[in-house]
């Protein structure tokens, strides 16, 4: 079949899927987007968290079809969605990472890193959300998302530098 | 549509600065952070087929017969191999012994043995081709424990051994066995007031990390191959990949791509050899990508071990004696399990004094999953055992656990139960005096003035098991010793090759060697050392491969040590090249370049007195130095095979945690509240990346304790729970915070002093966690992991 969707912003086409692909099979196997990681494919491990429209989700439990005219936010459309996000609350400053990926580098939050593009979507969004988090909301919203190098610790950091830094900008 | 055909350079990534001592950010972060750094299964290339391994679906067999035309038929099918397929008469391999098939051959002797291989156009296609090939096997009696592996008549798991430890064991169902003896235990139990005893059960754990075995085979065109993998050494999987595709070793082209996470996982082969027979066949490129559940098959695990122990103490709490006996189930194949073995008895003492001692360590071969390396290796295990000890000892003399410990520490100059003198800084009642100085963490933290509990900060969170009805918390210790790098006279060097030229006008420094960067950090390290060394800003750190000398393995916690150690001496090599450069040009002008010591600092010659003496630009104009040097540590020497005595051990490292957990006694429910950690790291060449390795290592010792095991199945040795639903890892939530007091006591003989650090908190963690558990209920509790049941009695 042939799946019609938004990826980053950009329409996107592919041809001859199975009907068994998974949406992450697609972006990373079909459309060059291999940001979004593949650690269980079973939605246990949050590795392949994109943004389908707005709210993050297991890409590799959805069904490539189920994506149709939709529009989709991987890690490598990450910094352009967080910077127009600013430029809609202008003042924030726009850099050329998003704020969440600054502060995992920063905060030494990336080992083998495997983890760290479902972590960034799904922080992202929580800061979205929730600009100033608990530390208890943070380990709520990123409970979903294994990560077996860092013990947590750094991301935690990470995500409150980012949460620190965004409401400075403000 | 093209994604990612090679790795990805990181002399692309961020530029980086600061020198050993600094927390200097990874070069390879903001391509981590955008998505751009390319890992293993990211791997892709034009007009490529996909790899497809078939699975034993049972655990022992005889392979009567494989059927394969159904398989070769489907369309966009292009090869399946099985065992008589491989090209040569090269058809096993091994880290240790060569007894691993590439296909089962005959027989099959673990549940998920690879059997047979496809490659196709689409990886369903693979798939489902693979499930069309048809297997007749004839059951076998499984071995799965140490009564029925040296039953008599027990089944060999591997008929004819040939291996360097077949004549000394005394079971060919042994793969090695290390007795350690020293002084008289028998004699010094009569001086001991209480005697405690213990059988400890420690569960399989898996290493789980997060990116699947995966790569990218690419036939050359001059019949050799090219191949991109996540791996722990590349020249180890070079030296068993060659001869079974009956290839000169500089044909197999191997290239580091990014890798998710190894922990000991990535030690052992596991689809290179396919991905490279598929390549070859077919003429194309092959990439095969494990999924999770395959993952679980597609590498060894932690050994799971049955340990009994008996110490001894007099009244006024000094240890007498310890006998042990450790039974380590190695599974199917051999892999690591000597080497694991000999870690396990030379440090089953602990960080302790004990001077008579009677020690045995052994690993079976069953036909349970093949175990291997894990992060702790073989120390973990006794750890977990000797620790519960202590605890039971101290209460018996009615001691403070920590006082207890402190009372027994080794410091340097302890001798090891191998006769080995500890010859730096053992800090072991210091690392102890720490984490118990550190004050606690308030009292029922899920109680908010006036408000509803916050059941996120109970056993059970969200679940919404507790309000804190039957909540009690506890308090536990533990303290551990590791060894740094390969033991037992191992040739455990490494290589590093170092280009000081000018470009741009600027000095610029490039380090090439084939160290793999698993998540550690080594790369930040190199850059850094570089930087130190040389006196340049610019340090670039070359993809690793193996068109560069070996860098031995990224694992033992030797890297920064071993191959750390070779970019300080190469660069010290260069830095000599290059004031005989500026000796030879500028020498005349200033006698300080005959007279002084000379140093490289900030792009200049300057001397020990801080006098510039030349620029770098102007010394290396028009030339450049370019050096490739091994370099090595002190050699060690094996264990005597009937007394355990011997120097066998390169370096020490030591933690000390404690724990403190509170669970929900009614539904058997723990949430561990914090879990603080003293480490002894030598000198923290990157603080930052410190700090990762030993809160890592602290969580996956959390798991273990509490959740991690991999099931199988007794009666038929089949793994039960193959996936992240059923194997649990900890998740942010399971997680509690880690806070971290790093000493650097400086080894006079490792360079910069430093000490290796991944492994060592990996290894207190654990029984720190299951002391708390057990102060908090009052329950004996001797098996990892601690689960429900345990703690309710149900
Ligand atoms: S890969 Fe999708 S949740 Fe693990
Ligand atoms: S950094 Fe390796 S899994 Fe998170």
């Amino acid at each position: 079949m042939r799946v019609n969707f938004t990826v980053n912003g950009r329409p996107q086409e592919a041809d001859d899927v199975w009907e068994g692909e998974s949406l992450l099979y697609v972006l990373r196997e079909r459309m060059g987007l291999p940001g979004s990681k593949n650690a269980c494919e079973q939605g246990e491990c949050g590795s392949c968290t994109v943004r389908l429209d707005g709210v993050p989700v297991c890409a590799c439990l959805v069904a490539a079809g189920q994506a149709e005219g939709r529009d989709v936010v991987t890690v490598e459309g990450l910094a352009d969605y967080a910077k127009h996000r600013a430029d809609a609350h202008p003042g924030a400053d726009s850099a050329q990472l998003s704020p969440i990926q600054e502060a995992f580098i920063d905060a030494g939050a990336v080992q083998c890193g495997f983890c760290t593009p479902g972590l960034l979507i799904a922080a992202d969004e929580m800061l979205e959300r929730n600009p100033s988090p608990s530390d208890a909301d943070i380990r709520e919203a990123l409970s979903g998302n294994l990560c077996r190098c860092t013990g947590y610790e750094k991301i935690l950091d990470a995500v409150r530098l980012a949460a620190a830094r965004q409401s400075e900008a403000v | 549509m093209a994604t990612t055909g090679t790795p990805t350079d990181i002399t692309q990534g961020t530029p980086t600065r600061g020198g050993i001592g600094e927390s200097t950010l990874r070069p390879d972060g903001t391509l981590k952070v955008t998505g751009e750094f390319a890992y293993s299964s990211d791997m892709w290339h034009e007009d490529m087929l996909w790899g497809h391994t078939l699975r034993s679906t049972v655990a022992h067999a005889e392979i009567r017969s494989i059927d394969t035309a159904e398989a070769l038929a489907t369309p966009g099918v292009y090869a399946v191999l099985t065992h008589d397929d491989l090209p040569t008469g090269v058809k096993r391999y091994g880290l240790e012994f060569q007894d691993t098939p590439v296909l089962a051959h005959g027989k099959v002797r673990h549940h998920g043995e690879p059997v047979a291989l496809v490659a196709a156009d689409h990886p369903e296609t693979a798939r489902r081709a693979a499930a069309k090939i048809r297997i007749d096997y004839a059951e076998l009696p499984v071995v799965t424990d140490e009564a029925s592996a040296t039953a008599d008549g027990a089944p060999l798991i591997h008929e004819n051994r040939d291996d360097h430890h077949a004549g000394h064991v005394p079971h060919p169902n042994i793969v090695h066995r290390q007795p350690i003896v020293r002084g008289d235990a028998d004699a010094a139990a009569g001086r001991a007031d209480v005697i405690v005893s213990g059988e400890y059960v420690f569960g399989m754990q898996d290493q789980a990390f997060l990116g699947p075995e995966s790569g990218l085979a690419v036939p050359g065109e001059d019949g050799g191959v090219d191949l991109y993998v996540a791996t722990q050494w590349l020249h180890s999987d070079l030296r068993q990949i060659a001869p079974v595709l009956g290839l000169p070793e500089d044909k197999v082209r191997m290239t580091l791509s990014g890798v998710g996470g190894a922990f000991g996982g990535r030690e052992d082969l596991s689809m290179q050899i396919h991905a490279c027979l598929l390549a070859l066949r077919t003429g194309k490129p092959v990439k095969i990508v494990y999924n999770r559940f395959e993952s679980f098959f597609g590498h060894v695990h932690r050994h799971p071990a049955k340990l009994w122990y008996e110490h001894g103490a007099t009244k006024d709490g000094k240890l007498t004696h310890m006998k042990c006996r450790i039974v380590l189930d190695g599974g199917a194949y051999a892999s690591a399990s000597p080497a694991v073995v000999g870690n396990a008895s030379s440090l089953s003492v602990g960080p302790y004094v004990v001077d008579d001692v009677d020690i045995e360590a052994l690993a079976l071969y069953t036909n349970n999953p093949p175990c291997g390396a894990m992060r702790g290796f073989g120390a973990v295990q006794a750890c977990f055992a000797y620790e519960a000890q202590m605890d039971k000892l101290a209460a018996r003399l009615d001691m403070d656990p920590v006082e207890f410990r402190r009372l027994n520490a080794m410091e340097q100059g302890t001798l090891l139960p191998t006769g080995q003198r500890v010859d730096s800084p053992a800090p072991v009642a210091e690392l102890l005096r720490r984490v118990k100085a550190r004050p606690m963490p308030p009292e029922r933290q899920w109680l908010t003035a006036g408000e509803a509990a916050d059941v996120r900060a109970l056993p059970g969170g969200l679940s919404n098991t507790t309000h804190g009805e039957g909540v009690v918390r506890g308090v536990g210790y533990a303290v551990g010793i590791k060894n740094v790098g390969f033991s037992e006279g191992f040739d455990d060097y490494s290589t590093a090759r170092v280009r000081m030229e000018v470009v741009g006008g600027e000095p610029v420094v490039t380090v090439h060697t084939a160290m793999a960067e698993v998540g550690q950090g080594g790369v930040t390290v190199h850059a850094q050392i570089a930087r130190t060394e040389l006196g340049v800003a610019q340090v670039t750190i070359q993809p690793a491969d193996t068109r560069v000398g070996s860098a031995g393995s990224t694992s033992a916690s030797r890297q920064t040590y071993v191959t750390g150690g070779a970019v300080k001496n190469t660069c010290e090599h260069v830095r000599e090249r290059v004031l005989e450069i500026g000796r030879a040009k500028f020498g005349t002008y200033h006698p300080a370049w005959a007279t002084a010591e000379l140093l490289l600092e900030s792009g200049k010659v300057v001397t020990d007195g801080g006098e510039v003496l030349a620029d770098l630009a102007d010394v290396l104009e028009g030339e450049s130095v370019d050096l490739e040097l091994e370099w090595r540590h002190r050699p060690t020497e094996p264990f005597d095979l009937r007394t355990g005595q011997g120097d066998g051990h390169v370096q020490y490292s030591f933690a000390a945690h404690r724990a403190v957990v509170e669970v929900d006694t009614e539904l058997g429910l723990v949430k561990v509240i914090e879990l603080a950690v003293a480490q002894d790291v030598g000198k923290a060449l990157n603080p930052l990346s410190v700090l990762g390795q030993i809160q890592g290592g602290t969580t996956q010792g959390l798991g273990v304790a509490v959740m991690e095991e991999i099931i199988v199945d007794p009666k038929t040795a089949k793994v039960r729970n193959p996936s992240f639903t059923d194997y649990l890892i900890p998740t942010i939530l399971d997680t509690p915070t880690i806070p971290v007091d790093v000493l650097e006591l400086a080894d006079e003989h490792a360079p910069y002093g430093l000490r290796g650090v991944g492994e060592a908190p990996t290894l207190s963690s654990t029984p720190a966690v299951l002391a708390a558990i057990r102060d908090a209920t009052g329950l004996e509790l001797n098996r990892t992991p601690v689960r429900p049941e345990h703690l309710t009695g149900t």
